[in-house]
């Protein structure tokens, strides 16, 4: 669907070149959810711009639907991009024209006769949910409202693609679920593309497929949702992960040193990371009965990413330590990562 | 009550019918020389704004003429204007002097103001709405139309309204080439004559006109805000 080749983007600024690709290879495949995720600066955004354009690569080919749009004409590119919707941060949207007008506004001037551009526009904010607001303009809407209008303007022309450009960045916790369940439905029901991108671990863990980690302007790490969650392999990745739990937070009390993390001897505590498609297994009461040992879970982390659930526990096991020894190997071979924090006899 | 106005203003009352040809000679060279300026400035600002640092279509080249050229004009005192472009408007307008002659002179002191007027009002637009109409696939003209103009239909009326009164005020240099009107008007009855109750009439004049833009000005600025 999307295919980006050796895309080199770089800035003249005031303070020399800026490198914001840097030799940027991906392949985003049709009706997948697509998430870029990175800190600022990291140049996703300047990345997702190159897909439709905005931003021209310093070097590379963008391919959409196999078409090499980096050699389009101006005309043939401003036809292309009718196909390609984008949602931003900050909406966008125009404050002197009212939800209908903004909607509308794609469809103008396309020799559309007004009945078919009103039946549009109404169905498009039935998708989005705001039929009573058809008439209210920018300054009146919430930021999710205006961001619904937002998405409703970028559909007007039945894209293939939907370019969000941290769309929920600007929202509080509650609007950015209700606008992420929209979008995951318009991919669902339209078949729909979705590149978004974010710097939010929770955003791309609530719907992205796909995801891509970039740090300075380069991909370093590509995969599955789950795969991302379950194994990260750059140290960036891991804060992104880590980011989405509050499983690192026993680093935080050992540092502290407080009360609940004293062990005494004979006491182990472990960290238990999902790694396969585990973890619905009962194994923490399985290592308890088998041997012989007591468990108690200080901090827990489990969710479902699609229909696996992935995560992680921090528990404290009391025992006997040849025993305790034993449950990690068996918890090692059900393939758990187990990583032992603090073990009795170095306290 | 025409015995009372001769006698507050036996002076006014004597020569209301050259009153009534400055107010006429004022409102016709703030007219025409308006409408042209308008036009002209406006253009130039949508260069200046297209052309720009931040501009859709980004030319270093045009940009920095336009913008010396009217750094120039601008610094330029309109007396001097007035007399040094008297070759030029004999050649373009026929005459160099009456109130056709004011016409050029107030179309070259005005249109550099309005222009960097215009190219402020179109540089507050958000150049996120920009992004947003290029990415739906707008041309640049569109843009330009669409975006640029249409959403800061306040800021140019407001501006249009600054330029329109100090438009008004120019026309009163006028009278320094017999272009008439009411600053020459006052200038010569009231100053000069010292006949203190037609500069008082004048400026009512002056006051009415510049009133009623403004008013009309708030009222289209209310009505396109949202």
């Amino acid at each position: 669907m999307i295919r980006l080749e050796n895309i080199d983007k770089s800035f003249e600024g005031e303070s020399g070149t800026v490198v914001a690709a840097n030799n940027v290879n991906l392949h985003i495949e049709k009706g997948k959810i697509f998430g870029i995720i990175g800190f600022s600066g990291a140049g996703k955004s300047t990345l997702v711009r190159c897909i439709n354009l905005l931003e021209r690569p310093t070097k590379g080919k963008v391919y959409i639907d196999g078409t090499e749009i980096t050699s389009l004409s101006k005309k043939e590119l401003r036809a292309k991009r009718k196909k390609i919707g984008m949602i931003f941060q900050h909406f966008n949207l125009f404050a002197s024209r009212n939800v209908y007008q903004n909607i509308a506004y794609p469809l103008k001037y396309r020799g559309k006769s007004k009945s078919e551009i009103n039946k549009k526009v109404n169905e498009l904010l039935e998708l989005v949910g705001l039929t009573d607001k058809i008439h209210a303009y920018p300054s009146q809407l919430s930021g999710g409202q205006k961001q619904r209008v937002a998405i409703a303007r970028a559909l007007a022309n039945d894209p293939e693609i939907l370019l969000s450009d941290e769309a929920t960045s600007a929202l509080d916790p509650q609007t950015t679920k209700s606008i992420l369940k929209l979008l995951k439905e318009l991919n669902a029901k339209l078949g729909i593309t979705i590149v978004l991108i974010t710097h939010e671990m929770q955003v791309v863990k609530e719907i992205c497929d796909q995801v891509v980690v970039m740090e300075n302007g380069e991909v370093i790490e590509q995969g599955d949702l789950f795969n991302i969650f379950a194994a990260p392999r750059e140290g960036i990745t891991r804060e992104f992960v880590e980011s989405t739990s509050n499983l690192s937070k026993i680093y935080e009390l050992i540092e502290e040193k407080r009360a609940v993390v004293q062990t005494k001897a004979g006491e182990f505590i472990i960290r238990l990371r999902y790694l396969k498609r585990n973890a619905s297994e009962s194994l923490i009461s399985y290592i308890s009965r088998n041997y012989n040992l007591d468990a108690n879970i200080i901090f827990g982390n489990i969710e479902l990413i699609g229909d696996n659930p992935i995560g992680g526990l921090v528990a404290i096991v009391s025992g006997k330590e040849e025993d305790i020894y034993a449950a990690i190997r068996f918890l090692k071979d059900k393939g758990v990562g187990v990583e032992v924090i603090n073990n009795g006899v170095l306290a | 009550m025409e015995s009372w106005l001769n006698e507050i203003m036996p002076n006014v009352m004597n020569k209301t019918p050259e009153l009534w040809k400055s107010t006429q000679q004022t409102l016709y060279m703030t007219f025409y020389s308006g409408i042209i300026s308008f036009v002209i400035g406006l253009i130039i600002g949508i260069v200046l704004i297209a052309t720009g640092p931040k501009g859709i279509a980004k030319n270093k080249l045009i940009y920095s003429i336009l913008d010396k050229v009217i750094n120039l004009f601008r610094s330029i005192p309109f007396v001097i204007l007035l007399a040094s472009l008297i070759p030029l408007t004999r050649l373009v307008v026929g005459s160099a002097i009456g109130t056709k002659g004011a016409i050029l002179p107030l179309i070259f002191g005005t249109v550099p103001f309005y222009a960097r007027q215009v190219e402020t009002a179109l540089a507050e637009i958000n150049h996120g709405l920009v992004e947003a109409a290029i990415a739906m696939g707008t041309s640049p003209i569109g843009v330009i139309f669409r975006v640029y103009l249409k959403e800061s239909i306040p800021s140019l009326v407001r501006v249009t309204v600054i330029t329109s009164i100090s438009l008004i005020g120019l026309t009163a240099m006028a009278g320094a080439i017999g272009g008439g009107g009411l600053g020459d008007f006052a200038i010569r009855y009231g100053h000069q004559r010292n006949q203190a109750d037609i500069t008082y009439v004048t400026v009512i004049m002056m006051l009415l006109m510049v009133m009623i833009i403004q008013s009309v000005g708030n009222i289209i600025i209310k009505k396109t805000t949202h």
